[in-house]
């Protein structure tokens, strides 16, 4: 079985039963998705996959052969950190930091779904093509994604600043 | 207290103590390369899975475990029939970190429902938890005591609650209750929480030539050490427990069945083996905060003296475990009154044993204590910051001693201008916007100060003059490697990015539990002790020809990544330079902290105020939190960047005390019913507005430089600031939390 990860491929055999968290994590070492419920309700095992946020405990790996998927591991190029990892770090987003690859994969998922007009339960125009982040946009499109040391502000902080700054680098 | 002596020092290096400097561990965490106990990769590694019990008070009769033995990749499976010796567990007040005393496996009794009856390890995760759930096992139950309410006939009392008296009694308080002016006179019940660290409990261990290592998620490594040791008679240099990243623990991290479970299969079919709880695991095997059941009474005059403040009642515990959820300490400390009675007894119930979760006792009893003083200051039509101003007292009312730093008042004032307390509206449910009813409510934080005994530190400083620190402590979130290497570069006068702080490995020198708030202090105070043995090797170092020569220990001060007189700074020698001349490549120097002899003379207590807005649905009841302000005075702040997230840490899973969390628990048969993250609410981003914190930063004078901890305050005061606006907004008063719509 083929996986494209992080832009690597990986030929590997797995268990029909094996979520795709368990063949990142287990078998092959990428172990910066982490498990925190194994049922889809806390968003520690967030992930990309062509683009768009998934619960990688909720996936079946054989499911997902041939797709183009992305974990905390890809998100950095050329050994720099992401802008979204730095404003992380900087807006002091995360405490243990145990749901943090979560976040920042949700975080950039939710951009690319405000990107496409995908609205949320708290969008006032679902005819919008163009929705802005509000706090609440932001927020409720984030409460997928448990943080038990409630470093909430600060991860809401930088994605706002990190959306903001996306915002203006494409104006440029 | 000389061995904790603050330092003093005139460098001309810009101290770091005080600076918002981020996270030096931020780069590995948002790489997600923090390494986590269950992502250790050995070769070999077999995976275990647990079965559990399904009654909560009885005996195993048979348990057949041949289907699991059969099924596919299993290669061992371990139940009570066949389990190795293993000795009991030592609990914390012995020492360990152990939550309860039962034997593990060791026999068929069942003690609660969620014991685990057996253990499976396979080739996979995917094959022992199959196995597992092929396990049958069958039952004598026998009568088991689930049930708080009707079993208070049972109640005990403790022998002592921490070390503090279970009861005191000064005066005559129920009469003068009785005769009081103003009274209140109330019950306050709080439900069974889980902690819910994100981090699942985990464990990956190995026995090396002999030697246990364990990869844990623990928040007590020398006293799991020391467990493991006892329980599998080895001597100590034969266990090693690593645990350098823990995935949130808030009381939940210490040493539970699991480990000892894992190492007794590791050991049998000698491979590594790793095993994960599910979260369902978690909260059927690892005990929570226990339920409570609190009378408060104030009788007053009408000015708000109080003739007598009564706070009793009730927990739930078990026979083999201690955590006594001391919700009687905020009382024994907070307000002046004539006559007091506090007392709090327990009943043995068969459930999982209950442990110690953020604030254990301060978190539950700050929610009725504060209620109840809001009840009053309503009663009194008096505003309820006035009301606690008149109750300060000078010094503290149960144990007389002085306070060593007290700035409660001071943190109302400057809370309360911040927030703009003073333009609330003082009528309960007379300000409304559309469907919302809006009000606000405050309360007071407050939690003790602790420095755990023995621990130690080591100080190696190499021919660079570079430094590193070294003690067997832990980082859940704290911030621990960050604040202590600030402390370290201010303490050394070198600069942050020359000083790293090495922890979480029991083969450091030892360690003290990150619990009760007390690691910041009792590392600082371990640091401090070791910075001064040395001063005195580099002085033994420095010879007859250094400028320091004839100078003793007590003399010399650090500046500029050196050692000099502190009647003559001028007198100075470069560590660099004493090694040097030395022949050296490094010094090192390791020494145990003084005793925590501060807390016996003081009454040393942070404190805060809690400030909060609500927003009540006029129609369904939902309440939301729009506004949220803690005003704290925590001592003296290392970092305010890490502490700022610490504070709002707390203030965040107190809103989820407040308003969602409950470990729902079926009194008919002990089974908790709600085993999940989609069924036990924590609060989301949703749930959660800007939260503003600030500090009075006034150093305490007796604690180690002016620390105190910060990890659990947070948490106290919210549940009452919560229930006393939704009071302020809706007119109704609710006494039990959770506060659910259903209540308003």
């Amino acid at each position: 079985m083929l996986f494209h990860i992080n832009g690597t491929r990986y030929d590997v055999e797995v268990d029909v039963r094996t979520t795709l968290l368990d063949l990142l994590r287990d078998r092959l070492q990428l172990t910066g998705s982490k498990k925190g419920c194994n049922q889809g309700a806390c968003g520690a095992c967030t992930i990309l996959v062509n683009g768009v946020r998934i619960n990688s405990c909720l996936a079946l790996a054989i499911q997902y052969q041939g797709e183009e998927i992305t974990t905390v591991e890809g998100l950095e190029s050329n050994d720099s950190l992401h802008p979204l990892q730095r404003a992380f770090i900087e807006h002091d987003g995360f405490q243990c930091g145990y749901c943090t690859p979560g976040q920042l994969c949700s975080a950039i998922g939710l951009l690319n779904e405000l990107q496409a007009g995908v609205p949320s339960v708290v969008t006032d125009n679902l005819q919008a093509a163009d929705i802005s982040l509000t706090p609440d946009e932001l927020r409720e499109r984030m409460s997928g994604n448990i943080c038990r040391c409630g470093a909430y502000n600060g991860i809401v902080q930088a994605i706002q600043e990190y959306s903001a700054d996306r915002i203006a680098g494409v104006a440029r | 207290m000389s061995a904790v002596r603050n330092p003093k020092q005139q460098s001309e290096m810009p101290r770091v103590v005080g600076q918002p400097i981020a996270r030096v561990d931020g780069p590995l965490k948002v790489r997600g390369q923090a390494r986590f106990a269950a992502e250790v990769d050995l070769p070999g590694l077999a995976y275990a899975a647990l079965a559990y019990s399904s009654i909560a008070k009885g005996r195993i009769v048979s348990i057949d475990t041949s289907a699991a033995r059969q099924a596919a990749g299993v290669m061992f499976v371990m139940t009570h029939e066949n389990a190795p010796k293993l000795n009991p567990p030592p609990i914390f007040t012995e020492g360990g970190a152990a939550v309860s005393r039962l034997p593990i496996m060791q026999g068929a009794d069942v003690h609660w429902n969620g014991q685990p009856i057996a253990i499976v390890v396979a080739e996979s995760q995917e094959q022992a938890e199959h196995a597992a759930s092929l396990i049958q096992a069958r039952f004598d139950t026998e009568p088991a005591v689930l049930s708080l309410d009707k079993s208070r006939a049972r109640a005990k009392a403790h022998e002592h609650i921490l070390g503090e008296p279970p009861k005191i009694e000064i005066g005559d308080a129920e009469s003068a209750l009785a005769s009081a002016e103003v009274r209140v006179d109330r019950v306050y019940r709080t439900p069974r929480q889980n902690h819910n660290a994100i981090e699942l409990h985990a464990v990956t261990v190995h026995w090396e030539e002999g030697t246990l290592v364990v990869h844990d998620s623990t928040q007590m490594i020398n006293m799991s050490a020391l467990a493991l040791q006892r329980i599998f008679d080895l001597p100590p240099d034969k266990v090693r427990v690593k645990s350098p990243f823990i995935g949130g623990g808030f009381g939940g991290k210490g040493l539970w069945s699991y480990q000892v479970l894992a190492a007794a299969v590791a050991r049998e079919v000698q491979r590594p083996v790793r095993l994960v709880l599910s979260r369902e695991g978690v909260f059927r095997s690892i005990g929570g905060r226990t339920l409570t059941e609190q009378r408060v009474a104030l009788g007053a005059r009408k000015d708000g003296a109080l003739a007598a403040l009564i706070h009793t009642g009730l927990t739930g515990m078990t026979s083999h475990s201690y955590c006594p959820e001391q919700f009687t300490f905020p009382a024994r400390h907070l307000y002046q009154a004539d006559r007091f009675k506090i007392a709090q007894e327990y009943v043995a119930l068969h459930m999982v044993p209950n442990t110690f979760m953020r604030a254990p006792g301060e978190s539950v009893g700050t929610f009725a204590l504060e209620s109840a003083i809001d009840e009053l200051a309503v009663a009194l039509q008096l505003d309820p910051i006035e009301l606690r101003r008149r109750l300060e007292p000078k010094v503290d009312p149960t144990s007389r001693h002085p306070f060593s730093q007290r700035g409660l008042i001071e943190a109302y004032r400057r809370g309360a201008e911040k927030f703009g307390w003073h333009d609330r509206n003082l009528e309960p449910r007379s300000r409304r916007e559309g469907d919302w009813l809006i009000g606000h409510g405050v309360a007071t934080a407050t939690y003790p100060y602790y420095r755990q005994p023995g621990g130690a530190a080591r100080i190696r400083l190499n021919a660079e003059g570079h430094a590193i620190v070294q003690m067997a402590s832990h980082e859940m979130g704290m911030g621990t490697a960050t604040v202590q290497a600030q402390f370290a570069a201010d303490l050394l006068a070198v600069p942050l990015e020359e000083v790293k702080f090495e922890y979480g490995d029991s083969t450091q020198p030892a360690g003290t539990m990150a619990g009760g708030s007390s690691q910041t202090a009792s590392i600082i105070g371990a640091v401090v002790a070791a910075s001064e043995a040395l001063f005195a090797e580099l002085l033994r170092l420095a010879g007859p020809q250094s400028p320091l020569a004839g100078l003793e220990p007590g003399e010399v001060m650090t500046r500029d990544r050196g050692l000099c007189a502190r009647r003559d700074p001028g007198r100075f020698e470069s560590y660099r330079a004493i090694l040097k001349r030395a022949g050296r490549q490094e010094v090192s120097a390791e020494a145990s902290s003084a005793e925590p002899v501060e807390a016996q003379k003081y009454s040393m207590h942070s404190t805060g105020a809690q400030f909060c807005e609500v927003r009540v649905n006029a129609i369904t009841g939902e309440i939301r939190v729009s506004r949220f302000l803690g005003s704290f005075d925590v001592g003296r702040i290392v970092n305010p960047k890490t502490a700022a997230s610490q504070l709002r840490g707390g203030i965040v899973m107190g809103i989820g005390l407040a308003l969602m969390e409950e470990t729902l628990f079926d009194e008919r048969t002990g089974r908790i019913m709600n085993a999940s993250l989609a069924e036990y609410h924590v609060p989301v981003h949703m749930d959660v507005p800007a939260i503003d914190v600030i500090w009075n930063d006034i150093p305490d004078p007796q604690s180690p430089h002016g620390v105190r901890g910060i990890g659990e305050i947070g948490i106290t005061g919210v549940g009452a600031a919560i229930a006393n606006a939704v009071y302020n907004a809706a007119g109704v008063r609710v006494r039990e939390l959770p506060i659910t719509l259903d209540k308003t």
